[in-house]
């Protein structure tokens, strides 16, 4: 077990190290790293600045490996319009979007896998079909149009929540959850569509199994029959899918939060956009694909641990 | 394998007809697809005036004869510009489905077939699937600066793993089928076997599998405009549209909402259309959706 569990620790690191490459060369590829660090308005006194600041005038290799070591001790390099470490950037914005990260798929799982199991039980109803184009509407409609919609509907024609903003639950918690909702839903459709349509699948799957029908004849309720038996048997494509779905949810989570006007990471990059402050992008780049590896290391571990049928 | 390929022709074509009148809803959206991509190819004759030309006077005008959507805060007609916005999302959507299927393609019939290489190309396919898309693409256009073409390639690269994923597990299965072994045997070199045998086992799940990075690549364009590093803003798209509409939203909130629609129909159709060719053609992949 344990020897499992360290294989698949260290099978990230091939995975960590392609990221790093990946993100060290998009800005040596794409011409002058210098140039496009420096910005359009730059003298080139001052390109040249940066050019031996940076180390640029190094051999690639040394560079590359100079910057792993950089990335090792945790420093993602300096923002270009503040000055400040990104590290401490990142420190500053992470609250909002974790929050928002946090209720949106807490909320999703739970209203997404009982409509994934709803779906499964009366596979062919109207229930199935309903579950089926909120997935595909879910799919479909780009995330903004949502928040818009939302917004429109919820707050500026009904008033029932505030248009935009943020209060931190550790300040206010009743604020918190009134302005959290309609970001919350709004970045959730996506992340509901993909749990409910995976959960609908592997629910359908399990409930044409032997055990199934055995706990059917000794006359077990349904209801338990579809959330012990079935949703337990069909738990691991659905937590897999759990895990996948945060890249998503980071490319969601940029657009909720520039439409509801919430000062998190996904500001932070909006805003690097704007300035053109590439070390901010890179160091955020690093740090969600970071999340990312190790929140899905996270879920295979659980797996191996619970599910004495999964082995490497 | 001859006799069921020999078969399969002849109940297709029987079958396109019954097909589309069981789901009606894939007829729906290849015609609105179609309305849509005619649209976009014949703007200039759609009632449509210059896109960019600014009339100061009729800002932010409700729809009236003259302007059937209305005008936006600089006096541009709305519905010229939806229009002409079609033809981005149209081109980027169809560029990138192509682009992206034929490199994965290539990739993931190498990496499936040279044993070697597969686990190189694998380990930096996982790499590019660890970055979130939008991300890669923003620092992408932000690194090579805003364009069309830059858009097109930001946004097909993280399709990329996708699709050499899926070819690579077809790969995977097929080698080991008989009629490859037997073409080893005889000593088809290399190229042919890949082209001539595994192939064409490939091509039904890319089709389903081009739709969804076309709708997606619609999706993300939308995204990348909206937040400012997308399509320039010279440009009409429906995604510059939204960003440009949302500052005044409380006032004109029609400006946002024709290319909000506009892009959610477009993708729906694709994404139904999609399903449909799914169930048609790769019932494996259908049954577990």
């Amino acid at each position: 077990m344990l020897r499992l569990i360290a294989t698949r620790v260290l099978s990230t690191i091939p995975v960590m190290g392609v990221v790093a490459l990946i993100v060290f060369f998009m800005l040596r590829l794409s011409g002058d790293p210098a140039a496009i660090l420096a910005g359009d308005t730059a003298s080139s006194e001052q390109v040249e600045k940066i050019r031996v600041s940076l180390g640029l005038t190094k051999p690639l290799y040394e560079q590359f490996f100079g910057w792993v070591v950089q990335l090792l001790r945790f420093d993602l390099g300096t923002s270009l319009f503040t000055g400040l470490p990104v590290t401490t950037l990142i420190a500053q914005r992470i609250e909002p979007t974790a929050m928002l990260a946090l209720t949106t798929i807490i909320f999703s799982v739970c209203v997404a896998v009982p409509m994934g199991v709803l779906a499964a039980w009366k596979s062919g109803g109207w229930i199935d079909r309903l579950v089926m184009v909120i997935c595909v509407l879910g799919f479909s409609v780009p995330v903004f149009v949502m928040g818009y919609f939302l917004i429109f509907n919820f707050a500026i024609t009904l008033r029932w929540f505030p248009v935009q903003g943020y209060t931190s639950p550790f300040v206010d918690f009743g604020r918190f959850l009134t302005q959290i909702t309609l970001p919350t839903i709004t970045l959730s459709f996506i992340y509901v569509a993909l749990i409910a349509r995976i959960t609908r699948a592997s629910v359908i799957e399990v409930l044409g199994e032997d055990y199934i029908r055995t706990a059917r004849a000794k006359g077990q309720v349904e209801a338990k029959v579809l959330f012990r038996h079935a949703l337990k048997n069909a738990a691991v494509p659905i937590v897999t899918v759990i895990g996948l779905g945060v890249a998503l949810l980071i490319g969601g989570v940029v657009v909720t939060e520039s439409v509801y006007n919430i000062p998190g990471l996904g500001r932070l990059v909006v805003d690097a956009i704007t300035r053109r402050d590439y070390p901010i992008i890179q160091g955020l780049i690093l740090f969600f694909a970071l999340i990312y590896i190790v929140l899905n290391l996270i879920i295979d571990i659980i797996y191996t641990l619970v599910d004495p049928r999964i082995r490497y | 394998m001859t006799a069921p390929a020999a078969a399969m022709p002849r109940e297709r074509l029987t079958g396109l007809f019954p097909f589309l009148k069981r789901y009606p809803l894939v007829a729906i959206a290849g015609v609105v697809l179609g309305v849509i991509v005619l649209a976009a190819a014949f703007a200039p004759f759609m009632f449509t005036r210059d896109p960019t030309a600014l009339t100061p006077l009729q800002r932010l005008r409700p729809s009236s004869e003259l302007n059937w959507l209305g005008t936006d805060h600089l006096g541009r007609d709305v519905w010229s510009r939806l229009v002409y916005g079609a033809r981005v999302s149209v081109m980027v959507g169809l560029a990138v489905a192509a682009l992206s299927i034929l490199l994965g393609l290539v990739i993931g019939l190498v990496a499936g077939y040279i044993r070697w290489l597969d686990a190189l190309v694998m380990r930096i396919m996982d790499g590019l699937m660890a970055i979130p898309g939008i991300l890669l693409a923003i620092a992408l256009v932000s690194v090579s600066g805003a364009s069309l073409a830059t858009v097109i390639v930001a946004i097909m690269v993280p399709e990329i793993p996708r699709v050499v994923r899926l070819v690579r597990s077809v790969v995977l299965t097929v080698r080991e089928e008989p009629y490859v072994e037997a073409a080893v045997s005889v000593g088809t070199p290399l190229p042919a076997i890949l082209i001539r045998h595994i192939l064409p086992n490939c091509i039904p799940p890319l089709i389903v599998q081009a739709t969804y990075v076309c709708a997606s690549a619609m999706l993300t364009e939308a995204i990348l405009s909206f937040l400012g590093a997308g399509t320039p803003p010279t440009i009409p798209s429906w995604g510059n549209m939204v960003a440009e509409a949302r500052l005044l939203f409380q006032i004109a909130p029609w400006n946002l909402l024709w290319p909000g629609i506009a892009l959610a129909v477009t993708i729906l159709a694709v994404n139904i259309l999609g399903d449909g060719l799914r169930d048609r053609l790769d019932p494996k992949l259908a049954k577990r959706m």
